[in-house]
């Protein structure tokens, strides 16, 4: 028997090969797009062209024949350089794809995977609210079916949803009331909505603190229709499926969390060789040693954490409680990394110009989205048997 | 039929790392991490275009990606097959260490010729010894034309074109089947493997052969064997503090005549 925590070779070379082009093809262009808010096609086109908006398809839909494990991987690799572009990705597969893969029909497979998987067309999953996040069974949106014309006639409103207005995204599939259960709760179910569909209009890009090369947006449905076979998988399983998109999602967004804390590590390092104070470089100094130190303790640990909640996703093995922990743990320890790196940088840390501005303004945002802190905190809690 | 394409490729030291010579003068492979020559990836990337344009028209084209080195060159070669070659050689002998450019251009010429060939596509040169030769001494060792340096390379009707871009003119450059090219760093970036390239690439075969069976007599190749000899290495002076000339009105004058000195205008 042997216990090995190492990366098989080929997922080894396809780590290596993510972060050859997160340094070679993000790195130097990235800056500007996300100055300037804007969405970096060229960059998502060549992250389509090397196939990793398919890694965890199959071939058969024009994936890459891979799994969840090596998406997390690319995500973890191309955050390090930069969250907007890793967002994009994450969003782009885990919750525009994903969903189609796992819960749709045949005809649904075989019209928007190809697309999807090749980079060629953006999906996004339209869940969150104005008035409910973390509490997604509190939907407002509805969507009642025509009898007469077979139609879903969707209303409502959601918002801060990633991918949803960039000119070459293709669908939204929403999380709409589609009636009562027998005790009353509302039954939730997924509706696929084509970009373009009279009803649906997406309002502009928000102003937000991070993330700002990344598109996020409010969506307003009203009176829109779409045929009835646009629901995707069961009537009234959209809260089902929407749980574990969300599961596996917080493994995804802590391999993202991981690369950014580790991409904090890697700019502290190189600075703190170079910055000259007091007649020798700052890294010379215990007081920033024991910071960078620490920085790399909490990368290297997120990376185990969120390593341990895919492989047992990968193998069938209940993962939630490990998803929690890594999302948690990983959100948490990227803040502070990117303060101390920020701290570590002086005032040039201040400096938009500088990637360890960016580090820090995209770091705040990942202890909130995909289940926040607290709803982490809750999972975890429940899953160690505790009540409220 | 299909055209055989045989891409010559290198494994060398990474060059962003801190690279050095061995003892015996030869390239230090322990020192620092190898890798595909980046301007080989230029060769690869061109030979797999060449190979898709023909699937397009219906025709077929089979890459075969060889290299000469030691046992950790398979590293450059499973790399080109992720990228989309079909097949791999690879020359191995202790016999070849320190071989220079005349000793390898005979290896890969045996070599290309024991696999078959209707084109060899290489980089412009190696990103370690970059002498940048071994595509033009290969050419006249197989007895074929060759077609140097060129940043467009096509293929029709049983020849191969390719424009090479001077200082002076660019020229447009063709030869008929069997021939040599080489294409130089503008011929277009290299694409990078997929996930399903690299789980591809585990089940290309790879065939592995030393001196004996390509027929050379290890005489001829390795340190003893090479017609050129590096006698001294010495490591790069640290670089010193520049001149800063302050301007006090008169620093453009200054910064010419500092120019001057140094014979730059």
């Amino acid at each position: 028997m042997t216990i090995d925590h190492r990366l098989p070779a080929e997922y080894e070379e396809l780590r290596r090969t993510v972060e050859e082009f997160a340094h070679d093809v993000v790195a130097p262009k990235i800056g500007e797009f996300y100055e300037h808010h804007e969405f970096p096609y060229e960059i998502v086109r060549e992250m389509g062209r090397m196939g990793l908006f398919g890694l965890p398809f199959p071939e058969e839909y024009g994936g890459m024949g891979g799994d969840y494990f090596a998406l997390c991987l690319a995500l973890e690799e191309l955050a390090r350089v930069d969250s907007s572009v890793a967002i994009t990705l994450e969003a782009g597969v885990s919750l525009g794809a994903m969903p189609i893969f796992r819960f749709g029909t045949q005809a649904q497979k075989r019209d928007w995977l190809p697309k999807l998987c090749s980079g060629e067309m953006l999906g996004a999953f339209g869940l969150t609210e104005p008035e409910c996040g973390s509490d997604a069974g509190g939907t407002r949106t509805t969507a009642r079916l025509d009898e007469e014309s077979g139609e879903w006639v969707i209303n409502g409103t959601k918002c801060f949803i990633t991918n949803s207005g960039t000119d070459i995204t293709g669908l939204v599939t929403v999380t709409a009331v589609t009636g009562r259960q027998p005790d009353g709760r509302p039954e939730i179910s997924s509706i696929i909505v084509p970009s373009g569909t009279p009803g649906f209009t997406v309002a502009p890009p928000y102003s937000k603190v991070g993330w700002n090369a990344s598109d996020t947006r409010e969506l307003a449905f009203s009176d829109c229709r779409v045929p009835s076979a646009n629901l995707l998988g069961e009537l009234g399983r959209g809260y089902a499926q929407f749980l574990r998109i969300l599961d596996e999602g917080r493994i995804a967004i802590s391999a993202l969390a991981t690369g950014l804390a580790q991409g904090c590590v890697d700019e502290s390092v190189a600075y703190a060789k170079t910055r000259q104070a007091f007649g020798k470089p700052i890294g010379a100094n215990q007081a920033i040693q024991f910071k960078l130190a620490d920085m790399e303790m909490h990368a290297h640990t997120a990376r185990l954490a969120w390593r341990d909640a895919a492989s047992r996703l990968l193998h069938g093995e209940p993962f939630k409680k490990e998803a929690a922990l890594a999302k948690l743990y990983s959100s948490q320890i990227a803040v502070t990394n990117a303060r101390e790196a920020t701290q570590i940088h002086g005032g040039y840390g201040f400096m938009n110009e500088y990637p360890v501005a960016r580090f820090w303004r995209d770091s705040k945002i990942l202890e909130i989205g995909e289940g926040t802190s607290e709803v982490q905190r809750m999972l975890i809690a429940r899953e160690l048997g505790l009540t409220a | 039929m299909s055209l055989r394409i045989v891409v010559c490729v290198k494994y060398v030291p990474d060059a962003t790392g801190d690279r050095r010579f061995a003892e015996d003068l030869t390239t230090d492979r322990d020192a620092v991490d190898g890798l595909l020559s980046e301007l080989d990836e230029y060769a690869v990337e061109q030979a797999l275009q060449i190979a898709e344009s023909r699937q397009q028209e219906g025709d077929d084209a089979e890459i075969t990606v060889l290299t000469v080195g030691p046992e950790d060159a398979k590293d450059a070669l499973r790399k080109a097959l992720s990228m989309g070659a079909h097949k791999a050689v690879h020359v191995e002998d202790d016999a070849l260490h320190g071989t220079d450019i005349l000793g390898t251009s005979l290896v890969l010429a045996k070599a290309i010729e024991h696999v078959g060939y209707d084109l060899v596509v290489c980089g412009m040169a190696s990103t370690d010894g970059t002498a940048g030769v071994v595509p033009a001494i290969l050419a006249e060792r197989l007895s074929v034309p060759q077609v140097t340096l060129v940043s467009e390379v096509a293929v029709e009707d049983g020849k191969v074109t390719g424009r090479r871009d001077g200082d002076a003119a660019s020229e447009q450059l063709e030869a008929r089947f069997p021939a040599v090219v080489s294409v130089t760093d503008q011929s277009g970036e290299a694409r990078y493997p997929s996930f399903k390239g690299i789980m591809a690439a585990k089940k290309k075969p790879v065939e592995s052969l030393d001196l004996s069976d390509l027929g050379i007599d290890a005489a001829e190749v390795g340190l003893a064997g090479a017609w050129s000899a590096v006698n001294e290495a010495n490591e790069r002076p640290v670089r010193t503090a520049g001149t800063i000339v302050k301007d006090e009105g008169e620093g453009g004058k200054q910064l010419a005549a500092f120019l001057v000195e140094r014979k730059f205008i």
